[in-house]
């Protein structure tokens, strides 16, 4: 397997979305790819970072304001 | 008017449906708790789209707005929260076109890039290096990371990996085939890396990348 190949099947090896047979040969060319390793790590983590880091915060002033001028719009039948 | 009925043979149904029933029959109250369950997830995904936090507050309301009112309409073949996503994106672009005072906005704007399909920076990340930053700090590198990802890539990254819809959903959302969008995701996730790298690399030396060191990819 080339890189190429290996980057083609990246997002389905993280998702989990791979047959046993093509798992293995994945990881067969990781064994002798360090930077296809280095890749996948460091997508992998790109990924929990952005899941585990709330970046546009909802203050709660804010989400209670926009709340109340929903919940009375829609009381008003919009 | 028909009542959603869960498909047989499927689990128990999703609580959502019971909400929508009962702001079907008129009850108010339990569209407010749906309204509180998926205000953060809204709110999140018109700020991603319009980077600009006062269209995403209107965003908010106009996207909550329109699912009640158009909550008959909803048929339940897919789950509440990925038809209000839907509305939300909807709205999100209409909040662009507005402030581009009418200029065409779509979804599949600026993703001719070739940027970022084959990996360049192939230096190992210091382990956990999210912790070389403050809390502020990194939420800035990570959305100016991800403001500088083409429209096109960034609806499909926070869809399917903030927000954990499926491929399935994430496309039905988009209005885009499921391969378009394993491609975009596979493209996004790469440039995101990629860019990510400048900050989290192993470093020579131990003092971490500022921000004002990033340069501009546009």
């Amino acid at each position: 397997m080339t890189c190429s190949e290996f980057l083609a099947l990246l997002d389905d090896l993280i998702d989990d979305s791979v047959s046993a047979e093509t798992r293995s040969e994945l990881q067969q060319h990781l064994r002798g790819c360090g930077h296809c390793e280095v890749t996948l790590n460091t997508t992998r983590k790109t990924i929990e970072i952005y899941r585990s880091h709330e970046i546009y915060d909802l203050p709660s002033d804010l989400r209670e304001r926009l709340h109340a001028a929903i919940m009375a719009r829609c009381k008003k039948g919009c | 008017m028909a009542t959603i009925q869960p498909i047989a043979g499927e689990l128990e149904p999703h609580p959502d449906v019971a909400l929508v029933e009962r702001v079907r029959a008129g009850d108010v109250s339990a569209y407010d708790t749906l309204v509180r369950k998926y205000d953060r997830q809204v709110f999140r995904i018109a700020q991603h789209i319009t980077q600009n936090r006062e269209d995403a507050e209107d965003v908010m309301q106009d996207a909550f707005l329109k699912a009640y009112q158009k909550i008959d309409q909803f048929q339940g073949n897919s789950k509440f929260y990925t038809w209000l996503v839907r509305i939300a994106v909807n709205e999100s672009l209409m909040r662009l076109r507005k402030r581009r005072t009418g200029k065409m906005v779509s979804i599949d704007e600026d993703i001719e890039t070739d940027e970022g399909n084959v990996p360049r920076d192939l230096a190992d990340w210091a382990p956990d290096p999210e912790q070389n930053y403050g809390q502020a700090e990194l939420a800035e590198i990570l959305r100016k990371t991800i403001q500088g990802l083409p429209q096109g890539f960034r609806i499909v990254f926070v869809l399917r990996d903030v927000e954990g819809l499926s491929t399935e959903e994430t496309a039905e959302t988009l209005g885009l085939s499921i391969p378009a969008v394993k491609s975009r995701l596979l493209r996004a996730r790469l440039q995101l890396r990629e860019r990510l790298s400048r900050y989290f690399r192993k470093k020579k030396r131990t003092r971490p990348a500022k921000l004002g060191e990033t340069r501009n990819d546009k």
